[in-house]
């Protein structure tokens, strides 16, 4: 591909660095630690590079083995996708590039919990992913020697204790937790407002209350065990991650997917991204107290749900994705079932769309609130709708098209002010695109099987969809056998959430439940 | 704004009949493995990856508290049968008898996310929408545990959640009964046990109910709030052929 090629000719040129193609649009570079941040930052200058994820692989079971660290980007001017290896021998630093790539300075404090992997020049705030009241300090649960069965014993002294930031001195100054068990159905995490009175001048997240170590406990299963646990370990956008998990096992498989199925797939992802935004509408109306919208939204989620589980027995999409394809098909019942339900649900979502944007005490609540800027955006590389709602036109379904996408893609929707009101709007839009991406697919749909057999081999692979609240980066690493090695998770969540706090400065304090619903982030995606 | 009431009104009742009548709208629920007189149960039981069917003499029997809805025995020559029903309560074993009879029509709950994934707390999240208006049946989801008669637990309880749902537990008035939802609550559910995750409710305070399911729907999350005050009766966890 002309698109790499350019890529490749500048890498050589500019900075003398060597690359291989390992796939059409696909460059692997290995590199010494010193070169990462001045390679990094040109990428993200001079080609407006994204990044996508970090992984650490440890690289043998010893106690002190090294790792195998992996900077993944990619361009979506050509949708180039870039690899960068480096190796690091135990007890070694790397250059932290939070500095310039700002997205990736979550991904180094969590490779710091829990690999014990330290970053040169990175800020390390301590308690992240391992909570400090909770976790003896310097045990790094993704190292080989780490066991993954038991806690580790916390000496209760000083060392463990862990009290909430505060930056504000100024006299009334107090923090304002809310959480981890807080409102009626929320997940669970909790969140420090700092304030002198009314107004909210920083916000503290404390994530990982949720934290299951999914992907330590992926090791050692079967790719069909981990396949169960990727489903599972966030529930609301199952399909989406358990099609980025499918498409690795194929790649390593080198299996290729029959066109029925994926036109399937695509069918059901989108299906999955309405009744996401759709749960979402439903909470943004609720946190307004305009129960009879949160009523109207809650009766469509329940009926997209009980749409999911005719077509394919579950209201989750839970076992319906395997490698190689789907367990089964849609028969020709539930196509037409499929392309009669959907245009009147869109027709009530259309309606409520009309009710809420005609709703001014609403929209008081909604405008110019919880805004992030364009360029606040661009810097913590945020993702998804919230991405599309604040001027970034990215979206993976577009820039790495996968799967049906190459031929069917959708319009992206695109707003600038960043605030609550237009990740509505985005999310409207998206759910109107959606249902027509459907039944087009559904119209022209490929006739035959919908599963191949895809062997296994030893191999690592990163997979990618466009989940309903964004880019998402799945790895996995297997043997021969079929077990799992690594499984690196790389979701949405864990890129919105690092965003989320700049948009709450300066709000008042009653608007803050309303900012997190306009956000729609899952907590369980985000701490996996 | 004053068009609201007017839409609300417009849609007239939403609500399903159930408990008084059977409810059997397509996909309310996603169904469950029932156990079978099957002549190859050995080839079934095989079907599933986390050992909730066992061959026993007279067939395979499904043990639901583990079953995570994988649907890897719902086709195929060696499937089991699936029924719609959504009464799926089951007794966790403190044997403490309903609540009594002043609960019975106002019974408040709270809720807490032990580590469940969304869709657990979606389907809890539903018990308030019109459809299923868990208000009807004088239930009431309260912010406060001090307030509350029912903690409703969902998750693998992870050890970041332990202290809360003990304080939460703690801070309950008597009398007060707890109900885990969602296999995960139960066991830990395709989480299991390990450095993260107690896996399981029971360890760290009592149980009364389980509510199993991957998810439960919001129809047996209503079962399994409607047995703690004896307006349901539970099942058996494990069903023979
Ligand atoms: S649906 Fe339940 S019983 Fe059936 S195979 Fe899956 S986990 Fe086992
Ligand atoms: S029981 Fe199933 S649906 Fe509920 S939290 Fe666990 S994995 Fe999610």
């Amino acid at each position: 591909m002309s698109t790499c090629t350019q890529i490749q000719d500048w890498l050589g040129v500019q900075t003398g660095i060597s690359s291989q193609a390992v796939a059409a649009q696909w460059l692997q570079l290995q590199i010494q630690a010193s070169r990462l941040p001045e390679l990094t930052a040109a990428l993200v200058r001079d080609w407006q590079a994204e990044f996508a994820t970090l992984l650490v692989e440890e690289e043998e079971s010893a106690v002190d083995a090294c790792l195998a660290v992996y900077y993944f980007f990619y361009l979506p001017r050509n949708g180039c996708l870039l690899e960068i290896q480096i190796r690091v021998q135990p007890g070694e630093e790397l250059p932290a590039i939070s500095e310039t790539v700002h997205a990736a300075d979550w991904h180094e404090r969590e490779a710091e919990d829990l690999f014990g992997l330290r970053f040169t020049g990175h800020p390390f705030l301590g308690d992240f992913v391992l909570h400090d009241d909770n976790w003896p300090e310097g045990v790094a649960p993704m190292r080989h020697s780490f066991d993954g069965l038991h806690h580790p014993k916390v000496q209760k002294d000083s060392d463990t204790e862990w009290s909430p930031p505060q930056i504000l001195r100024e006299e009334g100054a107090i923090v304002f937790p809310v959480g981890p068990v807080w409102g009626d159905f929320h997940e669970s995490g909790l969140w420090m407002l700092e304030t002198p009175g009314e107004q909210i001048r920083y916000l503290h997240t404390r994530l990982f209350y949720k934290y299951r170590g999914v992907e330590k406990i992926a090791e050692g299963q079967t790719l069909d065990r981990a396949l169960l646990l990727v489903e599972r370990f966030s529930g609301a956008a199952a399909f989406a991650h358990a099609w980025a998990y499918c498409q690795a096992v194929e790649r390593i498989g080198g299996c290729k997917v029959p066109a029925r199925a994926q036109d399937l797939r695509l069918i059901f992802a989108e299906l999955e991204r309405i009744r996401h935004h759709a749960a979402n509408i439903a909470e943004i109306s609720g946190s307004t107290a305009l129960a009879v919208a949160k009523a109207m939204a809650q009766d469509i989620v329940e009926d997209l749900l009980r749409l999911s589980a005719r077509l394919c027995g579950h209201r989750y999409f839970f076992g319906v994705l395997t490698p190689g394809g789907l367990h089964h098909d849609l028969d020709p019942w539930r196509q037409n079932l499929l392309a009669e339900t959907l245009p009147s649900l869109d027709a009530r979502l259309h309606e409520l769309e009309h009710l809420l944007k005609n709703s001014s005490s609403f929209l008081d609540r909604i405008e110019e609130m919880g805004t992030l800027s364009p360029e606040l955006a661009q810097s913590y590389g945020v993702v998804g709708p919230i991405a599309r709602a604040s001027g970034r036109a990215i979206d993976l379904r577009l820039t790495l098209p996968y799967g049906a996408y190459a031929t069917l893609a959708p319009t992206v929707p695109i707003a600038q002010e960043g605030d609550g009101y237009a990740r509505l709007r985005i999310f409207f839009s998206e759910i109107h695109i959606s249902a027509e991406l459907i039944l087009k697919t559904l119209h022209q749909i490929s006739a035959g099987p919908v599963h191949t057999p895809c062997p296994t081999f030893e191999g690592r692979a990163l997979a990618w969809v466009e989940a309903p609240s964004g880019a998402t980066f799945h790895w996995v690493h297997c043997d021969a056998a079929g077990m799992v090695l690594r499984l690196r998770l790389g979701t949405p969540g864990f890129r919105n959430w690092h965003a989320f706090e700049r948009a709450v400065e300066n709000a008042a304090f009653q608007d803050f439940p309303i900012i997190l619903a306009t956000w729609g982030l899952s907590v369980a995606e985000n701490d996996r | 704004m004053s068009f609201w009431p007017y839409f609300g009104l417009k849609r007239g009742i939403k609500t399903t009949s159930w408990p008084s009548a059977k409810e059997q709208s397509p996909g309310i629920t996603p169904g469950r493995p029932r156990s079978a007189s099957n002549a190859s149960s050995n080839a079934t039981t095989q079907l599933c990856p986390t050992g909730a069917l066992h061959p026993v003499e007279t067939g395979v029997s499904v043990d639901l508290t583990h079953c995570i809805h994988c649907q890897r025995c719902r086709q195929g020559p060696h499937a089991l049968p699936w029924e719609d029903d959504v009464a799926w309560t089951v007794n966790a074993g403190t044997a403490l008898s309903p609540l009594g009879y002043r609960f019975r029509r106002s019974l408040h709950v709270r809720y807490i996310d032990a580590g469940a994934c969304g869709a657990c707390i979606n389907e809890a999240r539903l018990l308030d929408a019109p459809v299923y208006n868990l208000h009807r049946l004088g239930i009431f989801i309260t912010a406060s545990p001090r307030d509350a008669d029912v903690l409703l637990v969902a998750g693998p309880i992870t050890n970041a959640m332990c202290t809360a749902v003990r304080k939460a537990y703690s801070a309950m008035p008597h009398p007060k009964r707890v109900v885990g939802m969602g296999v995960c609550a139960i066991n830990g559910g395709i989480f299991g046990e390990n450095f993260a995750c107690v896996g399981g409710l029971q360890k760290i305070v009592p149980v009364d109910l389980w509510i199993p399911g991957c998810p439960p729907p919001p129809l047996a999350i209503l079962h399994g709030l409607l047995a703690v005050v004896g307006r349901t009766q539970c099942t058996t966890a494990e069903e023979l052929p």
